[in-house]
């Protein structure tokens, strides 16, 4: 007799205005039609003079998206380890890098860009095959043992990578079909003359933008639709139980390892030719998949990818508007996350 | 007894611990400490600064006053703290009477108020350039050889306005004392000359990603004023030629040096034509800079030119080693007679006569030069006119350049 009262809804709330649900949509509702129209109005002087220019802002909008598809993809693999084998990978940053300068290498050699993109993802799956066989699978289940040894790694190998590569900063070419810049149809400004100007962006990024959207939701599918998937979210809930079922964890850890590494990879030659190849860069990407981590919730794509967003808008914002403080904001972002939902956003509670 | 006999043991420890530092320094060595960022955002630069030290240390056949040059290494990461930790175990630890270094703007004012504590330690700056470093407040032991990032702009604000006409210039520069001394110098010319500056970005240093700071200048400037080092000026350079960048550039000393030009990246269409100035002019025919740049490239993987931090670590590490010569290398008062000689000491560099003002920052010729393609297909810097012996107050009388106010992020403005 409890449940059913329970379950019965409230004739009263259907007259006293609405649920709050209903006023958190809303509210959503009106933010993106003011965001819309932010986009394709053309703007009144006052908000130029609050927002520089339409064209700073919508471009700060737009790298910031670009930006958060690159954080995402080397922070996914970093949640994945993270939430299935309880390992924080510190070298996670290494990866990046070295997935960064061997697709240099490779597409000088070969000419190819493509291919330079193909050998960062391969060679940096098979790098993470080896640390998980080599490193991880001895440190089974001593979580400082392994996060102090990732640690290790990573200064060693940033300095083997400088007496390789050298402090020389290096971009990667893209091919002539992805270079150049794009005019979008979205209008800046008007001349006085009635011509329209419209906002023109590189269109690699867009590519890369894309990219980062594909593969995401290749993950999730991955993740959420495939046997593999429900092996790796098992292996997320309780990994025992899994290995009791007759699954061979080893060979899940070893695949997500693989994955994850290998995105780190890809990401770095993508990021390398976005943007450049440096020392000092595995430290940067470790950083920020570390606060997109922390910020969208441990061992979930659809949090990192929350995060990646997050974190890639407000670095973009803060450097147009703020540049002098602009890399607090980002940990003002986790530390108002920590505080408020210490778990993530879409952490589970365990 | 006993207490006596532990104050004993305790004496003989202390001298233990002394007595090798004393044997250190009357050997037949001279120690100089050798300070570059050969780490972060800056380690190319560094680099190139150790291949121009030890240019005029090879110079020298790498002996002093019959005495063995001894190079110490110590490395910053352009920070000011990693720089004064540098210098501290140079100085402390390693027992170093004569440093030179640091690379970077920010290092060198930190680097000079360290100075202030070791008065008998004799700095000599490396290639960092900021004003500060010796106009306002300066270190009595604290030499400038090389000249400050103002006095390097000599002659490019009105060759901008009149030669090629810009009257509306935006700037683009990193967040820290160098790059705002570099704008000084700039504006200082360019705003006399007329032309207006109606918004300046400050970056902060190490920043990847530079479109959104670029879709933020304004669309009716004539050229934009880059004044970015290292890997931050080839992110800048190659990420607005993919924005499709229009507007012309004119550069800061550094942003069109050899240590970006060598750089690899598709930055060679917005980079040719650009103006700028500085200490060195690669294209320079003068038989000094030709032989300095001949022994220069002996180093191990030296540029096809030198770079100006190559350059500025040469002359200081030159004046150093010349001073000690004429000293006969004696140090034995704590550096005074060797301080003494280098405050009056005016010698020919490859550049020209450098000689020092009363608060030992250097006077020296400049050089206008615009990027432009050798026959080799390298790019290199083409001299266009050269500004002869230029002050750190840039000709104007003391006391009323020191009234324009400190350099900073708002100072000078023009819009």
């Amino acid at each position: 007799m409890a449940d059913a009262s329970r379950s019965t809804p409230k004739p009263l709330s259907q007259g006293q205005g609405m649920t709050r649900r209903q006023g958190v949509g809303l509210g959503l509702l009106v933010l993106a039609a003011i965001f819309v129209w932010m986009v394709f109005a053309q703007w009144p002087d006052w908000l130029n003079a609050i927002l520089i220019s339409k064209k700073a802002f919508l471009s700060a909008i737009l790298n910031g998206l670009t930006l958060a598809g690159l954080y995402f993809l080397v922070a996914s693999g970093f949640t994945l380890v993270f939430g299935l084998m309880r390992n924080v990978n510190l070298a996670h940053g290494s990866l990046y890098l070295l997935g960064a300068y061997i697709g240099y290498e490779f597409a000088e050699w070969t000419g190819y860009w493509l291919l330079g993109v193909a050998a960062g993802f391969l060679i940096l799956a098979v790098v993470g095959l080896v640390m998980q066989v080599l490193v991880f699978r001895r440190l089974e289940g001593d979580d400082l043992r392994q996060t102090l040894v990732t640690i290790g790694i990573s200064v060693v190998a940033a300095d083997l990578m400088l007496a390789y590569w050298g402090g020389t900063t290096y971009q990667i070419l893209t091919p002539e079909w992805l270079s150049g810049a794009v005019q979008l149809p979205i209008v800046t400004a008007v001349r006085s003359n009635g011509t329209e100007v419209l906002l023109v962006y590189p269109f690699y990024r867009i590519v890369v933008l894309v990219s980062a959207i594909v593969i995401g939701v290749g993950l999730w599918a991955l993740v959420n639709r495939t046997r593999i998937g429900a092996m790796i979210r098992a292996g997320v809930d309780d990994r025992d139980m899994l290995a009791a079922s007759g699954v061979n964890v080893h060979v899940v850890f070893a695949v997500v390892f693989a994955l994850g590494a290998g995105l780190a990879g890809l990401a770095g030659v993508v990021g390398g030719s976005a943007l450049s190849v440096a020392p000092g860069e595995d430290v940067r990407y470790l950083l920020a998949s570390l606060v997109v981590v922390i910020v969208g919730g441990m061992g979930s794509i659809v949090g990192a990818a929350i995060g990646a967003l997050i974190i890639g808008l407000a670095e973009q914002i803060g450097l147009v508007y703020f540049p002098t403080y602009g890399v607090v904001l980002t940990f003002v972002i986790m530390v108002v996350t920590l505080a408020i939902r210490p778990q993530g956003i879409m952490g589970g509670t365990r | 007894m006993t207490m006596k006999r532990r104050t004993l043991l305790a004496l003989t420890l202390a001298t233990g611990l002394t007595a090798p530092g004393i044997a250190l320094a009357q050997a037949d060595t001279i120690k100089i400490g050798l300070l570059a960022t050969f780490e972060g955002a800056f380690t190319v630069l560094g680099e190139d600064s150790e291949r121009g030290a030890m240019t005029a240390v090879d110079e020298f056949g790498g002996m002093v006053a019959g005495k063995k040059i001894e190079i110490v290494k110590g490395s910053s990461d352009a920070s000011p703290d990693s720089a004064v930790r540098a210098a501290r175990k140079l100085v402390e630890q390693d027992g170093v009477k004569i440093l030179v270094g640091p690379l970077s703007g920010d290092e060198g004012i930190a680097v000079k108020d360290y100075a202030k504590t070791h008065p008998d330690v004799t700095f000599l700056n490396g290639s960092s350039a900021a004003q500060d470093t010796t106009l306002r407040d300066p270190a009595d032991n604290f030499f400038r050889f090389s000249t400050d990032g103002a006095q390097w702009m000599a002659g490019l604000g009105t060759y901008a306005y009149n030669d090629r006409g810009y009257k509306k210039v935006a700037t683009v520069a990193e967040d820290y004392s160098f790059p705002y001394t570099q704008v000084f110098g700039f504006m200082a010319e360019f705003c006399k000359a007329g032309g207006t500056v109606p918004s300046k970005s400050w970056v902060p240093i190490g920043n990847k990603d530079y479109s959104s700071v670029i879709a933020a200048i304004p669309d009716d400037v004539d050229a934009i004023y880059v004044a970015l080092g290292g890997a931050d000026a080839v992110n800048f350079l190659s990420q607005y030629n993919d924005a499709g960048g229009q507007a012309p550039l004119i550069g800061g000393s550094i942003t069109v040096d050899q240590t970006v030009l060598t750089a690899k990246g598709r930055m060679r269409d917005v980079l040719i034509g650009t103006p700028a100035a500085g200490p060195t002019a690669d294209t320079n025919d003068s038989q000094a800079w030709k032989d300095f740049t001949a022994a220069y490239k002996k180093q191990d993987g030296a540029f096809p030119s030198p770079s100006l931090f190559a350059h500025a670590y040469y002359i200081n590490m030159k004046a150093a080693l010349l001073a000690l010569d004429k000293v006969g290398g004696d140090l034995s008062d704590d550096g005074a007679k060797l301080r003494q000689e280098l405050s009056t000491i005016s010698f020919e560099t490859p550049t020209g006569k450098v000689s020092l003002d009363s608060n030992r920052n250097a006077i020296a010729d400049m050089y206008l030069t615009e990027v432009s393609e050798a026959a080799d297909g390298t790019l290199v810097n083409k001299l266009i006119k050269v500004t002869p012996q230029v002050n750190q107050t840039l000709g104007i009388p003391t006391d009323e350049f020191l009234a324009l106010g400190a350099v900073s992020r708002e100072n000078p403005s023009c819009p």
